[in-house]
């Protein structure tokens, strides 16, 4: 059975068409992730699955309820963090999950809860004085309170450094592995990588790609390149002598091989040049080249957030 | 130095505080106090005189209002009140301090130079009280050096109007519970209402088995508390250092519990209209601002001049502070039952709109 279908799905805001007609359903336990740029709709996508938004266009159902008019129900299934969760300055974790089950009348221990979410170490310190990863973690603990099937992530770790970072990863592992289906929103490709069973790259409100991350990079990849250490001279070198597809950036030379061919006549180009180069590397399209290629470079500067 | 300035100055909030408010507050305390007889003050009257000069007395200072004139904003009002009536207890009763008793064989005593005095009953914290005893005294003076043959000898015996004597301490601690009753809930609910908003507790909130009315009922409930706590706080400090009197009744308790209601339900609603932190601020301080000063919290509405008077009507922290006053002092539950009823009945509208109107997720 499916955990979220999603079809057609829209919503604009004045004269921005935030999210613009898209589709995709997550399997039960699975890890998807929306991957894409500040701005791209993610928060606005998962907040009309969670029941905070109104959509405009289109079907949204979670565990096979509408969000926005069954909220009621459907909030004892979920959990959620909002994108930069944050709470009240004063409780301390423990409190706050307390507080939290108290309101779900539901019957947890917290410390056992605070130690799946790796927080037990800052159990009783005011949430006001917890490290970015330790609140990350609270919401984590916050949005398992009631047991829930599926748990949606706004960007859980940005704005963390890679420890911290790390750490969140390894709640979402334990996440799946307890069979929850987890939707996890982020603009790190790396993340993407490491968690997701799927992906759905969106960029200005659209998917433009859906799947594995293999399967993403197949499709959209352009196969092997090739990369060396040299400055523009090779490049130029290259493009006049050769019918090679070719990159430069002044430091270093990318070749786009569609065949093995490719590769030997590269080679054999690169030494006739006389050019100097050193850190020859052969690789495969990476998640991250097919990115770039979909969404532009500009996608992966920092905007600020939302 | 300039960069702070501009930034406070651009802030609504700085710039409310910065300007607005000192002139706002120089306004208001200026008519307040400026004021001095500048208010017509009702005073009830008995005549047990039974010939012509206590009637005459008595017209005379009615004239100095001009009989009552509701434009006239001076002068003493002159209501009579039937000879059956225990004038003390009627003044309890319509929760007034000023009274005036002309006394039988006052003619008589007039005509022939006998000593003889008029009753002025008053609150000796009250303004409107010293205007009624200084009028009161200025025309027995006249009357006296007027009288036929020579100087008559009227003179005015002062009386407090309450059982006991009652002190301004007495009638601030009504106040100052209203006012506690008035700040505490309006400034943090509306800030609290509008930081959620910001930070997305209520979307956390909303995500639970929560419902709007019982987040904002457990909000009252906790208000409903720190009012009483303050309110046992005042009532202590008032009795054992100042000396207040205080009459503890049922009817207290329906006002402790009946204003937190009121201000948390405005609160929301304040914070709710007002789309941010900022803006929520400044139309929470122009409620609240008003309301602060001119319901009697500092001083008695009946010392303010009549159009502030007017203001005050229309202030529901007025009808809190009235009813308090009316239930801790008077004992006059007749008057307090309107004001608990009108405190309720606008409460519960209050409270009904603010539920309708916040909205913890958006659209
Ligand atoms: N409540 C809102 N009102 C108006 N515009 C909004 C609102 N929320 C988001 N937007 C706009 O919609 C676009 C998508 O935002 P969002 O869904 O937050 O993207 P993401 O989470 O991918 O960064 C952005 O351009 C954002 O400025
Ligand atoms: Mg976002």
């Amino acid at each position: 059975m499916l955990a979220i279908e999603v079809d057609g799905l829209k919503k604009r805001y004045g004269d921005l068409q935030a999210v613009d007609g898209i589709s995709f359903s997550v399997n039960k336990g699975e890890v998807f992730s929306l991957l894409g740029p500040n701005g791209a709709g993610k928060t606005t996508t998962i907040e009309i699955l969670e029941g905070l938004r109104e959509k405009d266009h289109g079907a949204a159902k979670v565990l096979g309820l509408d969000p926005w008019t069954s909220g009621y129900e459907l909030h004892k299934m979920i959990g959620v963090i909002p994108q930069g969760f944050k709470f009240l300055d004063y409780p301390t974790p423990r409190e706050a999950v307390v507080y939290y089950a108290t309101l779900f009348r539901a019957k947890v221990d917290p410390d056992e809860l605070l130690k799946r979410v790796i927080l037990d170490e800052a159990a009783n310190i005011w949430f006001q004085n917890l490290s970015g990863g330790q609140k990350q973690k609270l919401g984590m603990a916050l949005s398992l309170v009631n047991d829930p099937q599926v748990v949606f992530l706004d960007e859980p770790t940005t704005g963390l450094d890679p420890q911290a970072r790390r750490a969140v990863w390894e709640v979402i592992r334990k996440l799946k592995a307890e069979g929850r289906t987890v939707m996890l929103t982020t603009h790190y490709l790396e993340e993407a990588e490491e968690l997701a069973d799927r992906v759905a790259i969106m960029d200005h409100g659209r998917i433009v790609a859906l799947g594995t991350v293999a399967d993403i990079e197949s499709k959209f990849g352009s196969g092997q390149r090739m990369t060396v250490r040299a400055k523009d001279d090779l490049l130029r070198y290259l493009k006049d002598n050769t019918r090679l597809e070719v990159k430069g950036d002044g430091r270093a030379v990318t070749v786009f091989l569609r065949d093995k061919a490719d590769a030997m006549v590269a080679m054999g180009a690169i030494e006739e040049s006389g050019a100097e180069w050193d850190d020859l590397t052969v690789r495969r399209d990476r998640l991250e080249d097919v990115f770039l290629r979909l969404v532009g470079e500009s996608g992966t500067e920092e905007k600020g957030s939302d | 130095m300039r960069v702070y300035a501009k930034g406070n100055l651009r802030s609504r909030e700085g710039f409310f505080f910065t300007l607005v408010f000192p002139i706002i507050l120089i306004l208001l305390f200026g008519a307040i106090f400026s004021s001095g007889g500048a208010s017509q003050v009702r005073v009830y009257a008995q005549n047990f005189d039974n010939g012509p000069a206590g009637a005459i007395f008595l017209s005379e200072l009615n004239s100095t209002s001009h009989n009552c004139s509701p434009s006239y904003n001076s002068g003493l009002c002159l209501v009579m009140v039937q000879n059956s009536q225990n004038l003390s207890q009627y003044l309890s009763s319509k929760s007034s301090s000023d009274g005036i008793i002309i006394p039988s064989g006052f003619s008589q005593a007039y005509a022939t130079k006998q000593p003889i005095n008029v009753t002025v009953y008053g609150n000796p914290a009250s303004t409107s009280s010293a205007i009624v005893s200084g009028i009161t005294r200025e025309f027995v003076s006249s009357f006296n050096s007027y009288g036929v043959n020579g100087t008559a000898n009227l003179g005015v015996t002062p009386q407090t109007a309450v059982s006991s004597s009652y002190k301004y301490i007495d009638f601030l601690v009504p106040g100052l519970i209203g006012f506690a009753a008035l700040t505490s809930p309006m400034f943090a609910i509306t800030n609290l209402s509008s930081t959620y908003r910001r930070d997305k507790v209520f979307k956390l909130l909303s995500l639970t088995p929560l419902t709007k009315t019982e987040w904002l009922l457990s909000k009252i409930i906790w208000y409903i508390g720190t009012t009483c706590v303050s309110f046992i706080l005042m009532s202590a400090v008032g009795e054992f250092v100042f000396g207040a009197h205080i009459a503890l009744n049922w009817g207290i308790a329906v006002f402790l519990v009946l204003g937190p209601f009121f201000f948390v339900s405005l609160g929301m609603l304040v914070g709710t209209v007002s789309n941010s932190p900022e803006s929520a601020a400044v139309v929470g301080n122009l409620v609240t601002f008003p309301m602060m000063f001119l319901s009697g919290t500092f001083f008695p509405v009946q010392s303010m001049p009549m159009y502030l008077q007017a203001v005050a009507h229309v202030l529901p922290l007025y009808y809190l502070i009235d009813g308090l006053v009316n239930v801790m002092i008077y004992g006059n539950f007749a008057s307090a039952y309107f004001d608990m009823g009108l405190m309720l009945v606008i409460s519960v509208v209050t409270f009904a709109l603010a539920v309708r109107f916040f909205r913890w997720r958006e659209d």
